[in-house]
């Protein structure tokens, strides 16, 4: 099926970004991610859905190894970005969480100015000479966040001042400014009103022409509107994996599709 | 006549029940119109005729009534995968019955006529039997539709080629009785568009049947080969041979 989306943007390609193999997780005895094996696009949006508990969160955080800050997680199997395993112990997490950002269910800026907000990142990771790349940065972060022309004015206030929607598009443009070649996202929207919902969901659009960008939604909708590719995830299995059209028209699983109509499965 | 998982939300159900149940009733309408529209013609029953031509007022209202419903379950609930086929199949159903409506319509319309004028020997008995299966073509698609039975509807598709060919029977007769009399001329070409009608009835129903081939694997069946001795491209006896 044509996705007329992708014609539109003109970022056809198919380059596997990260590339998932075996993947098997445990928190103790409970195992919750079963064998999972996926490729995951350079420049696409890809949605993880599942009911709750299904593990498509766990395997969000395996991608960045957020996992790892999880004293009972175990993670085995391999997971490659660009080629390279991410769970060598030669890899510096906090190098690789500067690869692939993550952006949370609740905005969560931190208790200082919008602009230190987004100056951290690039602070800590040495992205800046001096305070004039520093603000160039910051700039075109907000921008790439599509909130710059409602905080430009006011740089100096504390993050926490925004609004539900503007500080989940700043926590967006802090997860860009460290210039991300992958963009996690889990829950971005459940926060937000639907005008800050459409909001994030354009912005996603627009980063997909940059980096690759995997969701965790709750809301298929939103998963049918923003993502090229969608999985489902279901009792930690990754029963189905495909083109989004494909998966709302005509899925190839039982399961799949008791899921997404809403019956029970 | 739900599949037999149902949806959570249990009114999400009951709306596609609805729906369903209003293309069914169009279907026992237009069924009910074929027969007596043939019946009408086949007695020269001015009363039932015009009886037929103001029942397919009903059609067309549930026809409306389908389509917006639709647009309602679409608007609210959103549906996907089978639930979307659903709704897609019910629109194109419920348009193809309201074109056989239609077909019906005029066929009584031109019973009217006929039956100012003196009989054409034998005739009416071959439409009545034309239009008696295509009625029970689409009978079977509906009952196919209904059950979900891609079977039974393949079967329904099948059956059209016989009544192309009845039609091309009947073109060839009505041409024979034209050359021999012309003061049949005018009767014959109302009783060769009654034909045709028919024969597109056979269509609409094909098209029906080829929606419950849709909605049980998402796939619409490729081009059947046209029986029909009328294509737009050739004369009514060059490709009668295809």
């Amino acid at each position: 099926m044509n996705d007329m989306r992708v014609i539109e943007r003109d970022v056809d390609v198919t380059e596997t970004k990260i590339s998932a193999r075996g993947v098997q997780v445990y928190y103790a005895d409970n195992h919750a991610i079963k064998d999972v094996n996926v490729d995951i696009e350079d420049k696409t949006v890809t949605a993880f859905i599942g009911p709750s508990g299904c593990g498509k969160s766990t395997f969000l955080r395996c991608l960045n190894r957020m996992n790892d800050t999880i004293d009972i997680c175990r993670v085995e199997g391999e997971i490659r970005l660009d080629g390279e395993d991410i769970y060598d112990p030669a890899v510096d997490p906090v190098q690789l969480r500067a690869k692939v950002g993550m952006v949370f269910q609740k905005p969560n800026p931190f208790p200082k100015s919008i602009y230190d907000n987004i100056a951290y990142g690039p602070r800590i990771h040495g992205l800046a000479r001096n305070r004039a790349e520093l603000d160039e940065i910051v700039e075109r972060s907000l921008r790439r966040g599509a909130i710059w022309d409602e905080v430009k004015d006011r740089l100096d206030a504390p993050g926490t001042s925004l609004s539900g929607g503007q500080q989940q598009r700043l926590c967006i443009a802090r997860a860009v400014a460290t210039e991300p070649e992958v963009l996690l996202m889990d829950e971005p929207c459940s926060a937000l009103d639907p005008i800050a919902t459409s909001q994030v969901e354009e912005l996603i659009d627009e980063l997909r022409a940059n980096y690759s960008v995997v969701i965790v939604t709750h809301s298929m909708q939103q998963a049918a509107r923003v993502s090229q590719k969608t999985a489902f995830f279901h009792l930690g299995n990754l029963v189905e994996y495909g083109e989004t059209g494909k998966i709302f028209t005509k899925p190839e699983d039982s399961r799949t599709e008791s899921y997404i109509t809403g019956r029970i499965g | 006549m739900q599949d037999d998982r149902r949806h959570i939300a249990s009114a999400f159900d009951r709306d596609l029940e609805a729906i369903q149940a209003l293309i069914m009733k169009m279907g026992g309408l237009v069924e009910a119109s074929i027969t007596e529209a043939a019946k009408a013609l086949a007695t020269r029953d001015e009363e039932l005729a015009e009886e037929v031509r103001l029942n397919d007022k009903a059609i067309d209202e549930l026809e409306e009534r389908v389509n917006e419903e639709a647009a309602r379950v679409i608007a609210l609930r959103a549906p996907t995968a089978v639930d979307l086929r659903v709704i897609l199949s019910v629109m194109k159903m419920s348009s193809a019955l309201e074109r056989i409506g239609d077909l019906s319509k005029n066929m009584a319309k031109r019973t009217g006529v006929l039956v100012q004028m003196p009989q054409i020997n034998g005739s009416t008995t071959a439409l009545k039997r034309m239009a008696r299966e295509v009625e029970a073509m689409l009978k079977d698609a509906l009952d196919a539709y209904i059950q979900r039975d891609a079977e039974l509807a393949q079967d329904v598709i099948d059956r059209d080629g016989d009544v192309d060919q009845m039609y091309n029977a009947l073109f060839r007769e009505f041409l024979t009785f034209m050359m021999e009399d012309p003061r049949n001329i005018t009767a014959c070409m109302h009783l060769h568009f009654i034909a045709k009608n028919i024969e597109r009835m056979g269509d609409h129903v094909t098209a029906i049947a080829e929606q419950v081939i849709f909605l049980r694997s998402g796939e619409v069946p490729g081009d059947r080969v046209k029986h029909d001795l009328i294509t737009p491209d050739a004369g009514p006896e060059g490709s009668g041979g295809d």
